[in-house]
């Protein structure tokens, strides 16, 4: 689109190239009763388009459970915020940065980061943590994506990259830790990779700031960076639209981040606010100026006038329609009241920043932009920012392939050595470790963080001055949600709480970020609401409310979706911080337990003359499948969410006791992955730096592949020394859960798994974790 | 005995320095802003770790046009106590204070993870509560740590017994392996010829209790404390 300008009269053939339908402009011209000038058509087509105005999702999302007794904000700000205790509240919110991270992923990695963290500080919380939740196209060749050709390979190599070092470069030098989430390849990321952001900040709770404007006449003050034509329609045509081949040329319209300026403005916010002069705050993120303005006008009843000729500029000649539009990086909108701006100006000074007065709340509801005092926009702020359009999509199950045995995975005979099957996994992107990733991030800064990544299932940070810490997961399985959106859904929910449980933290709240493929398509549609419809009921059975979160649409390239991904964080809060679990292995002669929640489900799962189809269709969805023989097919495993309660109950006890020397929980792998990383996360830790074993022994009747790398839910292993052997297994029994145990830590260097007294897999376990500890870097550097 | 912890616009690790000395040395601290030319009777200047001004110019190029590097030159040549952490050290380096640089990592990738130091120099205030040969587990956080000085500057150092901290595997060898950005001889810190000022890449202030993994960074706050307390009393 050419850049517009104030002259151009305005016709339904310019709104559509806007974005906006025709129905959709006849209702502009309605509230308007006029036709809009180019300045207005902009400003509602970004303000209306599917990334701010949740068209397409709004009517789904009123199905999520968002009450809670310690949620103190649901979604509708900037960030969620729920009750810690101590008179300390948590605000934290996830936010998807998917196709400006394809189109240039360094910056659009980082503008992401920067985004998500000015979500939290303009609530007046100052960001603790951040975790990113990343999903790549594949970067090996193997079984598991055998078309995928060389070029796409090192593209997403390059992706990776990019998003990465971007993701670190915010981070560290805004000086917050990144301090996990996940990462995981499937193909159908290769065009369309995600990048969701997670921040986490904390403020006491009556020190919290929120984006209502108040009192005609108090003056509005833009701080921050100046504006330039960087970003414009990024919300519009960037994020509400799917790609094609011409996407690259979008490049301009993705932002250009700066973590300094960002960190200028966190101090001088949290500052500005302890003046007590600020009487509401927000950012400006996607839609920029129009977006602030709108919003806080219609929060707070109210209307907003500014005068556009005030606003600090980057670039000479901008039009109205640019400066409204753009989406410059680290800028932030407030209202002062009437008088003492000057005690706000001045905090801004001193960090070295812009802070102008550029217009004033003012009575009426109108959103008034003016240009050297001529009014070049005038528009309702609430009908703009609420009276939107709202689509009922049609939504249909996409017809699907009748599956037979020959889709699914064939176990083998009994008593095959599963050695190198079981070596190959662990050296797959998926399971191997990140840590070639996460030592970019600077995971310590603010000296809180008690659960590096990789330490726990959870990322943990304390909370200085009290005896407290919160803990976090992200999680999320598009396989599963390909396979079976609702079903998929709970377990991401499942697994992020049970996550979260395994550090010993109580789960209470979550956030969430729905990615998907295109709206306009009834089976996306379908995906969404089955997804909603899952979030929902696990997020109601596991008492986490989602207190925020973010959709993104338009996940696809070229017309093919991406696998429907929602994305959970969950965040959970310890009591007293040294309660809290981690995986690793302490001491040789622990006794191994696996724990489950659900103990009935494994007999009634197996018939009598071994596998059934329910077994074979379940593991067919399992990490192991895909990468040992490239199948992915059948169901995720079915979910028990009683069961999943009864085990996040009793984890929480168990580590409020201190008798539980680690907690893992069974997910990507199986179990013999949840030992392993088990083992290998000892060695950091020992004096000797050699990594301790573990001889495990179990009885069951499923196959060998299934027993081991079987993904069935509500399940964690944990060690105990002898003496608490029998308090632990006491209090699993009180909570309703099944310990059985199944091995011993050794520290004679051997991973060995005895199946029904086969041996199954033999391996010494320094040669396991060269394998699991280097594949990522390896790949990467081919 | 007061300490003073610098606070550049881009300073990260500010807070936590203050944290370590008031929270866990329970030692009197407060911040002093780069644009203060007052150290405020300070007896020891932290430079904390951070991106000063953004260093999207060299490393600490910036920062030691501060107003404040003016009066910490003076302090330090004065005889006063001045560390420089992380970023205080590059910082140290491009004022002057220090001999040498610091380049880009040698694997051109911000590294953040714990690594063995081992004191070389126990004879500095900075780790005269340290033994001998000491093994300290300390994390480092930076992108451009890898230390570089022409041959003169490095036997110089080496004849005073400037090198204060070396990189080291976890076995305590300093060798290729246990070096994590291509520094020259392995050198993690280095104190100027009066011993009174240090800098080190490795953050001391994320290792002070068990909680964080570590507690060996302690001993260069308790050095500097003890120093802090004979120098008190030798001259009142």
């Amino acid at each position: 689109m050419a850049t517009a300008s104030a002259e151009i009269k305005v016709t339904a053939e310019i709104a559509a190239e806007h974005g906006l339908s025709a129905p959709e402009y006849a209702r502009v011209q309605q509230i308007l009763g006029r036709d809009p000038n180019i300045t207005e058509l902009g400003i509602f087509s970004v303000m209306w388009s599917e990334h701010c105005s949740y068209k397409s999702s709004k009517v789904h999302l009123k199905r999520l459970p968002v009450h809670g007794k310690l949620v103190v904000q649901g979604p509708g700000e900037n960030a969620g915020v729920v009750d810690i205790g101590d008179g300390l509240v948590a605000a934290f919110k996830i936010e998807s940065h998917n196709h400006p991270s394809f189109v240039e992923p360094f910056q659009g990695a980082t503008t992401g980061v920067g985004g998500i963290l000015r979500d939290i500080f303009t609530m007046g919380a100052r960001p603790i943590a951040v975790l990113d939740s990343l999903r790549f196209g594949p970067i090996t060749r193997d079984k598991s994506a055998p078309s995928v050709s060389p070029e796409t390979i090192a593209k997403n190599r390059r992706i990776l990259d990019g998003v990465i070092r971007g993701i670190a470069n915010y981070g560290n030098s805004f000086g917050v830790p990144t301090i996990g989430g996940e990462v995981c390849f499937e193909p159908c990321y290769s065009q369309n990779p995600l990048v969701n952001a997670l921040a986490l900040g904390i403020a006491k709770k009556e020190d919290l700031f929120f984006a209502k404007a108040r009192g005609t006449g108090n003056p509005v003050v833009y701080v921050g960076a100046k504006t330039g034509r960087d970003g414009i329609h990024g919300a519009s045509l960037l994020a509400s639209a799917e790609f094609t081949e011409e996407s690259q040329q979008k490049r301009p319209n993705v932002q250009v981040g700066d973590p300094f300026v960002e960190k200028l403005l966190l101090e001088a916010c949290l500052e500005a606010m302890i003046t007590g002069a600020v009487v509401a705050i927000q950012d400006m993120g996607a839609a920029g100026l129009t977006c602030s303005t709108t919003e806080m006008a219609s929060r707070g009843g109210t209307g907003i006038e500014i005068d556009l000729a005030l606003v600090p500029q980057r670039e000479s000649g901008m039009t109205p329609y640019e400066i409204m539009l753009s989406e410059s990086q680290e800028r932030m909108l407030l209202v002062a009241e009437k008088g003492r701006e000057p005690e706000v100006l001045q905090v801004f000074k001193k960090w070295g920043l812009d802070a102008v007065v550029v217009g004033e709340v003012a009575d009426g509801g109108l959103l008034r932009v003016k240009d050297h005092g001529v009014v070049v926009a005038e528009i309702p702020a609430h009908p703009l920012a609420e009276e939107g359009p709202v689509y009922q999509r049609p939504i249909a199950q996409p017809s699907q392939r009748k599956e037979s045995a020959a889709d699914w995975f064939v176990f083998a005979p009994e008593k095959k050595n599963l050695t190198d099957s079981f070596k190959r996994l662990l050296a797959s992107p998926a399971i191997s470790s990140k840590r070639w990733i996460t030592e970019q991030y600077d995971t310590m800064v603010r000296t809180n963080t008690l659960a590096v990544p990789g330490a726990g299932d959870a990322a943990v940070v304390r909370i200085k001055g009290t005896k407290r810490a919160l803990a976090l997961a992200t999680d999320g399985n598009g396989r599963w949600c390909q396979l079976n959106p609702r079903l998929g859904a709970m377990h991401a929910v499942a697994e992020a709480s049970r996550n979260v449980a395994c550090s010993g933290a109580k789960p209470i709240a979550a956030t969430n970020c729905l990615n998907f493929g295109s709206p306009e398509k009834p089976e996306v549609m379908w995906q969404f609401s089955e997804a909603i419809d899952g979030l929902a009921a696990a997020c109601d059975e596991l008492e986490t409310p989602i207190t925020g979160g973010n959709v993104s649409f338009y996940n696809e390239t070229l017309g093919s979706s991406i696998y429907p991904t929602p994305v959970i964080g969950i965040l959970g809060v310890i009591e007293d911080a040294t309660n809290v679990l981690k995986m690793a292995f302490r001491n040789d002669g622990d006794i191994i337990i696996l724990l489950d929640g659900a103990p009935a489900s494994l007999s009634t799962a197996i018939s009598s003359n071994g596998a059934n189809s329910n077994l074979t269709r379940e593991f067919s969805s399992s990490e192991y499948s895909k990468t040992i023989c490239g199948i992915v097919a059948g169901q995720p495993p079915a979910i028990d969410l009683p069961a999943e309660k009864r085990l996040q109950q009793c984890l929480i006890a168990l580590a409020a006791s201190h008798s539980v020397q680690s907690a893992h929980d069974i997910s990507d792998g199986g179990l013999a992955v949840t030992v392993a990383e088990s083992c290998f996360a000892s060695a950091p830790a020992r004096k000797s730096g050699d990594t301790l074993g573990a001889r495990i022994r179990i009885e069951d009747r499923s196959p060998a592949e299934s027993a081991l790398f079987g993904e069935r839910g509500a399940r964690t292993v944990i060690t105990v020394s002898p003496a608490s052997l029998n308090a632990v297994l006491q209090m699993a029994r009180n909570c309703g859960v099944s310990a059985v145990q199944i091995g011993r830590v050794t520290a004679d260097g051997i991973f060995s798994i005895e199946l029904n007294r086969s041996a199954i897999i033999g391996e010494s376990v320094e040669t396991l974790r060269d394998i699991w500890a280097h594949s990522l870097e390896r790949a990467l550097k081919q | 005995m007061k300490f003073g912890v610098v606070v550049f616009p881009g300073s990260n690790c500010d807070h936590d320095a203050f944290y370590a000395i008031n929270n866990v040395l329970h030692q009197s601290v407060e911040f002093i802003w780069h644009q203060s030319e007052d150290l405020a009777n300070c007896d020891a200047v932290i430079l904390p770790g951070g991106f000063a001004h953004g260093d999207y110019l060299r490393t600490g190029a910036l920062a030691r046009f501060s107003p404040v590097m003016k009066s910490v030159k003076q302090f330090a040549q004065s005889g006063g106590l001045v560390l420089g952490i992380c970023n205080g050290f590059q910082i140290l380096l491009e004022a002057g204070l220090l001999p040498g640089a610091v380049i880009r990592n040698i694997g051109l990738r911000y590294i953040c993870r714990h690594v063995h130091i081992r004191v070389e120099n126990t004879t500095t205030p900075f780790t005269q509560a340290a033994a001998p040969g000491q093994l300290l587990k300390i994390p480092i956080a930076h992108n451009d740590g890898n230390y570089t000085a022409d041959p003169q500057t490095l036997v110089e150092l080496q004849k005073n017994q400037q090198i204060v901290f070396r990189y080291t595997s976890a076995d305590g060898k300093d060798d290729a392996a246990g070096n994590p950005n291509g520094s020259m001889e392995n050198i993690a810190g280095i104190c100027n010829r009066e011993r009174n000022v240090t800098g080190l890449m490795p953050h001391p202030e994320r290792a002070v209790e068990s909680a964080l993994d570590s507690a060996d960074g302690l001993v260069i706050f308790r050095s500097m404390v003890e120093a802090l307390v004979t120098s008190a009393k030798a001259s009142a």
